[in-house]
């Protein structure tokens, strides 16, 4: 059980917006689906997701080709930015409708979050707020019940209070009945222990696929004097540095050399440090 | 029990460690019930996977055992099998550290003998 996607390529005009992306999403995981702005995630999910169409290349659901068929892309639910309910329709009856379309859609949790977060649901959707639009895509997510959920900048326009929410109640969730979610995110700090994949996409192409622990255990970073550091990353792997006065950091891919690293010290990298890294141009 | 994201050490490690304190202290008696996968997972806002890494250490370790259909308890005589298991680390983790940092700051052994002789009165 998985999302097969297979030599996607993607243009916008004479832009290549996705080049030859081949990734497997498997099932129960947390994934995160990180890039820069304009790396292309927005419209990896939305081929995956079957509102956008590829050049070349195929995606696969449970083995099911995703393109044009109903019962593979039923698998799936992905929220994004834009909105794509009737605007004058109120969210008690959008509930209604999506039940119709998403069997498994549980109205009463929907209601019961719906409460959590203070929305109301004679509201219409056009009438929301930019905070509780999201809130609203957000529980129509959380409740569709498919075993694949796509969610593309997840917290927008949400207060703290509502992040934190939003993240108890998507882990409650999975933890008692596993799922498969990719979240894209700019907020990598706030779901760097949320995740278990991390996906890296860099201007187009997949730079990384592969278990955080992993990735993070892989990867450390080395501070000291410039000339000490120098010494000891020479012939490594190094993928950026940043100094401040005579003092320099760098950061590396592999196994620290505690042997050769007299004077300096070592430390862990975070996600969101080494995902700069790895993505500065 | 606090869980710091910007340690070194690995999350897993820090729920199993915090765990072990908690019972040490006594907020979690033997036999007594400690929180689910789920409640780790969410209130430490981390991957249920990376919480159940750390209390399968103490599972391994023989400290808690899970009651099928009811959830993890406090096994009897995990008190004194931490207690065995801190002491025989307790150099390492402890004296190693202050005897180290004693030479760097010139403390004679007589003065860090004096310190604890004060502190265990205080």
């Amino acid at each position: 059980m998985s999302i097969e996607v297979k030599s996607i390529t993607k243009y916008y005009g004479k832009t290549c917006a996705l080049n030859d992306v081949s990734v497997t999403f498997d099932d129960n995981k947390i994934y995160g689906l990180l890039g820069r702005n304009g790396a292309g995630k927005t419209s990896l999910l939305s081929i995956i997701s079957n509102r956008i169409f590829a050049e070349n290349g195929t995606v696969a659901i449970d083995g099911m080709p995703a393109q044009e068929n109903d019962a593979a892309i039923g698998r799936l639910y992905a929220m994004g930015e834009k909105t794509y309910y009737p605007e004058s329709m109120r969210i008690k009856d959008v509930f209604k409708w999506t039940k119709l379309f998403y069997p498994q859609f549980d109205e009463t949790y929907a209601k019961s979050l719906a409460d959590q977060f203070g929305l109301k649901l004679n509201k219409k959707v056009k009438s929301l707020s930019t905070g509780f639009l999201t809130i609203f895509k957000l529980i129509v997510a959380l409740s569709v019940n498919t075993p694949y959920l796509l969610l593309d900048e997840p917290v927008l326009g949400l207060d703290a209070n509502n992040r934190d929410l939003f993240y108890r109640l998507l882990l409650e969730k999975y933890s008692n009945n596993p799922f498969t979610v990719i979240i894209s995110t700019h907020l990598i700090e706030e779901v760097a222990n949320l995740i278990e994949d991390v996906v890296i996409i860099k201007e187009g192409r997949i730079i990384c696929s592969q278990a955080r622990e992993k990735l993070l255990s892989d990867s450390y970073s080395v501070s000291g004097k410039i000339v000490d550091v120098d010494v000891y990353t020479a012939g490594k792997e190094l993928l950026g540095c940043e100094v401040m006065a005579g003092f320099k950091t760098a950061y590396i891919m592999g196994q620290a050399d505690y042997d050769n690293a007299d004077g300096l010290e070592i430390a862990k990298v975070d996600l969101q440090k080494l995902f700069i890294q790895l993505t500065n141009i | 029990m606090q869980i710091n994201t910007n340690s070194d050490k690995p999350i897993f490690l820090q729920i199993a460690e915090g765990m072990e304190d908690a019972i040490l202290s006594g907020a979690f008696a033997e036999e007594s019930q400690i929180p689910s996968i789920t409640e780790f997972s969410v209130n430490y806002k981390i991957n249920p996977a990376t919480a159940l890494k750390g209390i399968n250490m103490l599972t391994d370790a023989g400290i808690v055992y899970k009651k099928r259909g009811l959830g993890m308890f406090v096994k009897t005589g995990a008190v004194e099998k931490l207690k065995d298991k801190r002491k025989h680390s307790f150099y390492q983790n402890f004296i190693e550290g202050l005897i180290a940092e004693a030479k760097r700051l010139q403390i004679s052994k007589a003065e860090i003998q004096a310190m604890i002789e004060g502190g265990f009165d205080k």
